[in-house]
């Protein structure tokens, strides 16, 4: 349903404000592109919102993204009343983080991202979960599982804090989380890439 | 930084002294062949960098960061399993990440020399040199600290140079973003451009290729900042690049000294250190030694020769004084600051490379009377003598300087006899280098002049008269020039004279004779007209051919050659013969023209001369027409 002009100018200033990172022309254009997609979408929520095909198609074309999985949790942290449709404001506050977040913003959407069953811990099966396509050239006498199993070791010894006991039985809190990335930038994106490649 | 010593053939085009690894580095194997711990997890690892996509070479080349990548066996484990050429390619790639996680770890492992090779010999520094176009400024930072820690060595430099790395890295100084929030940015990336030049510029090509790319209005900018640690590595630079005319020309006309100047007094030590070595260098040339004073720089060197416990910044700020001691007005500036007595406590309990400098600034200090004998007042004499028995060349050629500065007063003069000082020197005539013999021989000629009993002093050195008219046999021409100059001192003494007319010293004066050179004109006119008073010496000397190359010392433009040249001839004129010769050859004319002259010396040599010619002429015609 379209809205009024004044509905859409209260819409940009809100947003403007709650994504922090965008200027009032930015978010007119986001705002826009929402609509336009929307009203092409042929989904159950055209008119309303993204869904999670949609929502996938817009993020392969505008920023190269390609894995599914990734993808998938990608569309979890955006969706945040958890209702299988990204609204225009989920939108618009969650592209702020992927496009301009600070550290800490980002810190915390990788790791939403990263926990795929949303209990606040990276656990292995799930670091398996989204490594075990990683490992391009397998040795043939190595059972094709395996590598992906110590690579996750691999990860886990970086990552999990040595001081707490292992009654956490190898999972990553977010503040091992954010400990390893502060310590080392480059494992922000550790356990798959879900920022947009800026080039 | 001071030493003119040259070990051999592959130096050349190198300024600096250190140690250069250019030799295959060969590895020391610890006895057992078993391989290490770190051996296999790295290898472990790299499974995963090959073998994975980005994101499990990411993981796993985080994870070896966490291996003591100092540790050699770690270093070594990396080369080995051919991680090495791995983390190359990865360089190779269009992954930010993987180059980023790559070059950290190849950034730590080039500390070490037999890895600096390798990631030479597999290519690396072509590809890192690429990686400074990248807009990444994490990237291009990390690619430069890799450059600077691999160009340790000659060929690496050479290979930099070669594929564009200089200009490239030269850029590195040029940025400037808009907006202060980026400065620190900027700050850094020039602080890595530096760094990798300041490696690359040991080789003198490289020196050449950093003026050409424009680098050195941007090393001048960067010198007005006023953080210390870009401007380690700038001032690095300069001084290193200093041994080249072109750069001290424009230190100069960009007004560098004066931020050289300033930053002596900046609190940390190596780059008070740098500022030095780069003054030591620079200070060669006059102009630069009026700026360093005008700038108020020789103070701060003055005071920074009370902290004598770092080694290395000591020796760079005694070489600066040193060089800038060779203009007056410093000297004189100098001793406002009671410089001269500060030298002198260094004279004892310092390494050689410091010592060598001491011993210069205060050879040149003796320019100014005054220092002669502050510095007998202060017990300085006995230590320099005693370094007369030194075997490092280019500290004696110093400290003979020094005791040749030292002997042109008397009081010191005894001390230094006292002492067995001139026997010293003598000796060192025997030293194979030609720089030690010309100086000693320099210095022997005040000593000569001003001992007492010079004679029976002189032939007391057994066989040291035949020694010294030996050298006249040198091919060098600094030997030549120094040994004509004592010689014609040693002749004052008659006695002594007869014994170097025994050793044959007219025939080897004479064959000299024909020479372009001012300065060796000049003492040999000297030494000849010295030795003319000696029995037949006047006829030898025309019998062995050397009065017509006299004459011709007439037309040069030094007027000190005039001089010496016409008292030589005054003396040689009192032989009929040569009277003739020089008449044959001109020399009327020539010394008619410096009869006027206002150097009363040579009024008289001349006058006395021509009187002699025509004399003869007189007598000559007398005798045709009876």
């Amino acid at each position: 349903a379209a809205m009024s002009r004044k509905g859409v100018k209260l819409l940009v200033d809100s947003l403007t404000r709650s994504a922090k990172h965008f200027n009032k022309s930015e978010v007119e254009c986001l705002i826009n592109l929402f609509d336009t997609v929307v009203a092409r979408a042929s989904s159950q929520f055209a008119g309303v919102g993204f869904d999670r095909t949609v929502f996938r198609d817009t993020l392969h074309s505008a920023f190269g993204m390609t894995d599914d999985v990734v993808l998938d949790r990608v569309f979890s942290t955006f969706d945040r009343d958890n209702n299988g449709c990204i609204t225009v404001v989920e939108w618009v506050e969650g592209l702020a983080v992927l496009l301009r977040g600070t550290l800490e913003e980002k810190m915390k959407y990788c790791f939403a991202v990263y926990d795929l069953n949303g209990d606040g811990y990276i656990s292995r099966e799930e670091m398996f979960q989204m490594l075990k396509n990683s490992l391009l050239i397998q040795p043939a006498d190595e059972e094709p599982d395996e590598g992906v199993k110590d690579l996750v070791e691999i990860a886990l010894k970086k990552m999990a804090s040595i001081y707490l006991d292992y009654d956490h039985d190898g999972k990553l809190s977010f503040e091992d989380f954010e400990k390893a990335v502060r310590d080392e930038k480059l494992l922000l994106e550790a356990f798959g890439p879900c920022l947009p490649d800026i080039k | 930084i001071f030493s003119k010593e040259s070990s051999s053939l592959e130096d050349v085009g190198e300024s600096s002294s250190e140690t250069d690894e250019d030799e295959k580095p060969v590895r020391h194997q610890e006895g057992s062949t078993d391989l290490s711990p770190e051996y296999w997890a790295v290898q472990k690892l790299a499974k995963y960098i090959k073998g994975g996509d980005p994101t499990a070479t990411v993981i796993a080349l985080c994870s070896m960061r966490d291996l003591d990548l100092s540790e050699e066996t770690c270093q070594l484990a990396i080369k080995d399993t051919g991680c090495l050429e791995v983390l190359i390619n990865l360089l190779d790639t269009e992954e930010i990440k993987c180059q980023t996680g790559s070059l950290k770890i190849l950034k730590e492992i080039s500390e070490n020399v037999l890895i600096r090779h390798a990631i030479a010999d597999l290519g690396g520094l072509e590809i890192m040199v690429k990686i400074l176009d990248t807009p990444d400024t994490d990237l291009k930072c990390l690619a430069a600290e890799t450059i600077a820690n691999v160009a340790r060595f000659k060929r690496a430099r050479k290979t930099i140079r070669q594929h564009g790395g200089i200009k490239r890295l030269v850029e590195l100084l040029d940025s400037i973003s808009v907006g202060s929030s980026y400065q620190a940015k900027d700050t850094e990336t020039a602080r890595c451009g530096a760094l990798a030049l300041w490696s690359c510029s040991k080789s003198t090509k490289n020196k050449k290729a950093i003026l050409k790319a424009g680098g050195i209005p941007l090393l001048a900018r960067w010198l007005k900042c006023s953080h210390t640690d870009i401007l380690i590595p700038i001032v690095g630079t300069l001084q290193e690049c200093a041994s080249e005319p072109s750069y001290r020309l424009a230190i100069r006309t960009e007004g560098m000294i004066e931020n050289l100047v300033k930053n002596l007094s900046n609190e940390h030590e190596e780059l008070q250190m740098h500022c030095a070595s780069a003054i030591f260098k620079c200070a060669e040339d006059e102009e630069i030694r009026d700026l360093v004073r005008k700038h108020e720089g020789l103070q701060p060197l003055s005071v920074l020769l009370d902290n004598s416990e770092n080694k290395q910044l000591l020796a760079a700020v005694t070489g600066a004084i040193w060089k800038c001691a060779i203009s007056r007005e410093n000297v004189l500036k100098f001793q406002e600051y009671k410089t001269v007595e500060t030298l002198v406590t260094l004279l004892t309990d310092q390494p050689e490379e410091v010592l060598i400098n001491v011993i210069g600034a205060l050879g040149e200090c003796c320019q100014e009377e005054e220092n002669r004998g502050t510095i007998r007042r202060c017990g300085g004499i006995a230590p320099i003598v005693k370094l007369l028995t030194a075997t490092n060349n280019a500290l004696l050629v110093n400290v003979n300087k020094a005791v040749g500065g030292c002997a042109m007063e008397p009081e010191n003069m005894s001390i230094i006899d006292s002492l067995d000082g001139v026997r010293l020197l003598w000796s060192l005539l025997k030293n194979p280098n030609p720089d030690v013999q010309a100086s000693a021989a320099w210095a022997l000629c005040p000593c000569v002049e001003n001992a007492k009993n010079s004679g029976e002093m002189v032939r007391s050195f057994v066989g040291g008269l035949e020694l010294i008219v030996n050298l006249l046999k040198s091919k060098d021409k600094e030997v030549l020039t120094s040994v004509c100059a004592a010689i014609a001192n040693i002749a004052k003494d008659l006695e002594n004279l007869a014994v170097m007319t025994d050793h044959g010293v007219v025939p080897l004066l004479s064959k000299l004779a024909n020479t372009n050179n001012n300065k060796l004109r000049r003492h040999l006119a000297e030494a000849i007209a010295h030795c003319c008073m000696w029995g037949s010496n006047r006829v030898a000397f025309g019998e062995a051919k050397a009065v017509a190359p006299l004459a011709r010392y007439l037309k040069a433009k030094d007027p000190l050659v005039h001089r010496a040249t016409a008292q030589a001839l005054y003396q040689l004129s009192e032989d009929p013969n040569n009277c003739v010769i020089m008449h044959e050859n001109g020399v009327v004319k020539l010394l008619l023209a410096m009869v006027g002259s206002t150097d009363d010396a040579l009024q008289e040599a001349a006058a006395g001369c021509i009187a002699n010619i025509r004399r003869l002429a007189l007598a000559t015609e007398k005798a045709k027409y009876g």
